[in-house]
């Protein structure tokens, strides 16, 4: 689904990420760690399409990202839904449009009545009308999941998605990613909370990415 | 261009939800129809000196091909020598096209209006008529009345038209003017729908990054902005043009004196040419638009 070869990156010139080589198998699920500053986020930014390589190959669906024109890319970020971790919303439009955005930009029409289950399943069905910047931080990390899911993407990237939610709150953000999981979606979430990790070890198979000295490492068992 | 029509057209009907993702850009929008609405009236006094001018010059060329004509007086059994002396000078006079002299009925026809139709002319002392077209650069009227009084005393040159020579030129000289005023009306419209653009497009830069993010292809984006401008440029540009034709339909009428510019104005079909003006702004702010949307877009990933 997503392939790594050898790839590099780092901003003007110092080196931040290198030698990543790995595979993001379609159905499975990733927890992406690392210190603060890690390249967490970059790395997520190359996976969508943000950032290019400076060294090595990225291939998503089959396509090498250096041969992807800019509509190559928008094509593909309508097949990876993107939580991203400053949550970005279009200020002017309430909590509704937003989250249907990517199927108004693909020229499609929300069906009103999936549109409400989705806002009802991340508990924001007293929201709609609301403009972004009146909502919580939490509020708005949700509201970023449910764009993210809108189109049944193949993939969900999610960054640090419960940096702003209290424990429930998080677990049960946690359950509508499993739950996504296991109808087929494919999920990397990158994220500090070792007891979100643990949780979800729980409940599915998932494995354990850290970012250390610009290096990708499979985690051991030890989390 | 049927293909440029058609994304014309379906960018004016548009699509009410693709509108709404760009805010609405209060400052721009504003300069936008307001500068379109100025160009357009400015184009259409461009247009109606062009237009009157060119009508000018037009009819006094008119006047100036009907030429010159040399009026010989002289004793009836003089007269077919000098005409015939009159027609060989002329013959030989640079700038001179043809010089024909006129028959009896012709001179007759001439002089119906002030002497009446049963004018005996063989019995009168009516001079005889020669008519002179000139070519192009026409020809030196001093030189030639110099001569024509040497040679054939009787012969007088009358080139009461040829004053409005340099009148005809000047005329075109204003049409050309007028023309180029167009231009860079367009050109300066051009310039300022670009620069509103861009500003809206600067304050929008968040915006247009989350909508890449979520997958929006970038013709997508621009044509957010691109149809605002169109929009935009093209009511601005209809209210200005119906403006400047209203007060060019408000200028005294031209009919006394026929002075220039008691004509400027439209006449007949000429009034469909205005109409033209909102679309071309509108053609204009769509490419301009287009073009900065396109450049910005490039920045973001
Ligand atoms: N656009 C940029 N230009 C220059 N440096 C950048 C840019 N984006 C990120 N960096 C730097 O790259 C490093 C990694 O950033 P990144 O956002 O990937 O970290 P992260 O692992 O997501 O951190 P956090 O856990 O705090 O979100 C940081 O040192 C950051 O300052
Ligand atoms: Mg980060």
């Amino acid at each position: 689904m997503i392939e790594f070869q050898n790839v590099a990156h780092g901003y003007g010139g110092s080196p931040l990420l290198s030698g990543m080589t790995l595979t993001l198998a379609p159905g499975s699920f990733h927890f992406l760690t690392g210190p603060s500053g890690a390249g967490k986020s970059t790395f997520l930014k190359l996976c969508y399409g943000e950032l290019t390589p400076v060294a090595g190959r990225i291939s998503a669906f089959g396509q090498d990202r250096a041969e992807m024109s800019r509509d190559d890319v928008a094509r593909l970020r309508r097949r990876i839904g993107v939580v991203h971790q400053d949550c970005q919303f279009l200020d002017h439009l309430p909590l509704e449009e937003n989250v249907a955005l990517p199927l108004t930009v693909a020229g499609r029409a929300a069906d009103a009545t999936e549109l409400k289950e989705l806002l009802s399943w991340v508990g924001l069905s007293g929201q709609v009308r609301s403009l972004p910047p009146s909502l919580s931080g939490g509020e708005r990390q949700r509201a970023a999941l449910a764009r993210a899911v809108i189109m049944s993407p193949e993939m969900l990237l999610a960054d640090e998605p419960t940096g702003n939610l209290d424990w429930e709150m998080s677990l049960r953000l946690l359950t509508l990613l499993v739950e996504l999981n296991r109808m087929g979606t494919a999920i990397l979430v990158a994220t500090h909370d070792l007891n979100l990790i643990r949780a979800a070890k729980a409940q599915v198979a998932a494995r354990v990415l850290r970012i250390k000295g610009g290096q990708v490492q499979m985690a051991g068992a030890e989390l | 261009m049927r293909a440029f029509l058609g994304r014309l057209g379906a960018l004016l009907t548009g699509d009410p939800r693709a509108d709404r993702v760009v805010p609405p850009s209060g400052a721009a929008a504003w300069l936008t129809l307001l500068s379109a609405g100025a160009m357009a009236f400015l184009a259409v006094f461009a247009l109606a000196l062009s237009l009157a001018t060119g009508r000018l010059a037009e009819r006094w060329a008119g006047a100036l091909s009907q030429g010159a004509t040399v009026r010989i007086s002289a004793p009836a059994e003089q007269m077919a020598a000098q005409t015939r002396l009159v027609l060989d000078i002329l013959a030989v006079t640079p700038g001179v096209g043809s010089a024909r002299a006129l028959d009896t009925a012709e001179t007759r026809a001439l002089l119906a209006p002030w002497f009446g139709p049963d004018l005996p002319v063989d019995s009168l002392p009516i001079p005889q008529l020669i008519e002179v077209t000139e070519t192009g650069d026409g020809f030196d009227a001093e030189g030639l009345k110099l001569r024509l009084s040497a040679e054939a005393p009787g012969a007088t040159l009358d080139d009461h038209q040829r004053w409005r020579r340099p009148l005809v030129a000047a005329a075109e000289r204003l049409r050309s003017l007028g023309f180029l005023s167009l231009g860079l009306i367009g050109g300066a419209m051009a310039a300022m729908v670009t620069l509103a653009a861009q500003a809206a497009l600067a304050a929008n830069g968040q915006v247009i990054r989350t909508l890449r993010l979520v997958g929006a292809r970038d013709i997508y984006i621009a044509r957010a902005f691109v149809r605002r401008f169109t929009l935009r440029a093209l009511a601005g540009a209809a209210a200005g043009t119906l403006a400047g034709m209203i007060a060019v339909a408000l200028l005294p009428a031209a009919d006394e004196a026929g002075g220039f510019l008691t004509g400027l104005g439209f006449a007949g079909t000429g009034w469909l040419w205005p109409l033209a003006i909102p679309p071309f702004a509108a053609i204009v702010a769509f490419w301009a638009t287009r073009a900065a949307a396109l450049r910005t877009l490039r920045e973001v990933q």
